[in-house]
């Protein structure tokens, strides 16, 4: 058998910490993005000529390889600086952040803001009790999808020397002796990560809307 | 010399493009070669069964396991898998590795979006047809396939955008990879002067990516017929 099951027993601690690693800068990169993207949707409301230009500059910064970007960044910024796998994921995640956010915001009906101006309500209050609760269950729609793409690209980050699950891939193949144990405990650990966050994420997705659940049912 | 004075300098130096074996012309030859090759295969194994299960509104199941798994599963961590399986057999790690790796992240955007662009066609369409006497391939070949083939042709843009994207990890792997070597290379000797390659070869690569995803949507407006194409802009 190719997996060496003592091998995994005798790194747990390393294998929790990786994790970690990886989760962390999962997060963090989903929250930058969504922390771009909802301001660039409102502005986008506002001024609707702009979301041609902004969705397609989104757009190819989705298309820019991760690792190309990585690479591109290390000049400017470091190897080891967190910005340079950072700004990336975050931009990788903008596309579909903003797609999600703006289809959100377009779906809460014109009666609804109507109905808030009309019982006093300010704009900025408006949008934040009435418009992005509406919003909310496509906007983590949303950050489920960029969640469990990031979670895979952030392997791609061991090449940057970060830890992470990816390290223990990329131990895998850099020993002299190739070492499958590794690889596939870094690769099943990152899908498992995947899998539970988008889990987590389809939980928050129902509580936030708990009235979508009692009209389907 | 500043950073950019030898970016310059290496990228007009005529040896950095036309070196044999290793100059960025062949090594965007080859990075064209495997992700072709990785394309055309996943195209191959991903069309039929979509295009069969969503003609016969079937297997909707197996459509979102699918998408979901091809999210899921981390390319890089495939990639290195397959190529270690290959090296323990005693096989090269040169194509067949990358390629198998390639077609497994290829498959799923390409299923998905092909099986979604036909079940999205709407149901009193396919009646209509049906009602004028058109044969189940007849209905397939003039009906579902000219409206779904914007998304298919989608599906087909992603599928080659990252199968592009991560030709460039094979070079983690071995002398494979195309203009993803210098960029290995690159990341290997920062401080060896090699920061000139990894960023130039990230260029052309983040270009190719971009080209790509351009040509893709020039596909659309060849093979679409212009009366669908009229449909989806409403």
């Amino acid at each position: 058998m190719m997996l060496r099951w003592s091998w995994i027993g005798d790194n747990v601690d390393e294998l929790a910490i990786a994790t970690v690693e990886h989760l962390q800068l999962t997060v963090l990169s989903v929250l930058l993005g969504l922390v771009i993207a909802v301001p660039l949707a409102v502005l986008i409301r506002r001024r609707r000529w702009l979301e041609g230009p902004i969705s397609g500059f989104a757009g190819v910064l989705y298309t820019v390889p991760a690792l190309a970007a990585f690479a591109l960044l290390v000049p400017l910024l470091g190897v080891t600086s967190l910005w340079t796998p950072l700004l990336p994921l975050a931009s990788y995640s903008l596309l579909i952040l903003l797609r999600n956010t703006l289809t959100g915001l377009d779906s809460v009906p014109e009666r609804l803001r109507e109905a808030a101006d009309g019982m006093g309500y300010r704009p900025v209050r408006r949008f934040l009790e009435v418009e992005l609760p509406l919003a909310l269950p496509a906007v983590v729609a949303g950050i489920r999808v960029a969640t469990v793409t990031n979670v895979g690209l952030v392997t791609v980050t061991a090449l940057l020397g970060r830890g992470g699950l990816g390290a223990f891939i990329l131990d895998g193949i850099r020993r002299s002796i190739p070492f499958p144990t590794a690889i596939i405990v870094g690769t099943v650990g990152a899908i498992l990560l995947a899998v539970a966050l988008d889990l987590a994420l389809l939980w928050v997705e129902r509580a936030v809307a708990p009235w979508q659940r009692r009209g389907a049912a | 010399m500043s950073f950019w004075n030898r970016l310059l300098d290496w990228a007009t130096t005529a040896e950095t493009w036309t070196a044999p074996g290793d100059g960025l012309l062949a090594l965007l030859l080859e990075h064209l070669r495997l992700s072709g090759a990785a394309l055309l295969l996943a195209a191959a194994i991903a069309l039929p069964p979509a295009i069969w299960l969503a003609h016969n509104r079937r297997g909707r199941v197996v459509a979102t396991v699918v998408a979901n798994a091809g999210r899921a599963i981390p390319s890089f961590g495939i990639l290195v898998l397959v190529a270690v399986l290959a090296i323990e057999q005693g096989m090269s790690t040169k194509f067949w590795p990358l390629i198998i790796a390639l077609v497994v992240l290829g498959v799923p955007p390409i299923f998905t979006n092909a099986y979604t662009g036909i079940t999205s066609v709407r149901a009193d369409v396919l009646e209509a047809a049906r009602a004028q006497g058109r044969t189940e391939r007849q209905v397939l070949r003039e009906v579902e396939l000219p409206l779904g083939l914007p998304l298919l042709i989608d599906g087909l843009r992603l599928a080659a955008v990252q199968i592009v994207a991560t030709t460039a990890l094979g070079a983690v792997v071995g002398a494979t990879g195309g203009l993803g070597r210098p960029i290995v290379r690159g990341f290997a000797s920062l401080r060896g002067g090699g920061d000139v390659e990894l960023v130039g070869a990230s260029l052309l690569v983040a270009l190719l990516a971009i080209a790509v995803d351009r040509g893709a949507n020039g596909l659309t407006r060849l093979l679409v017929p212009p009366g669908v194409r009229r449909l989806q802009s409403d």
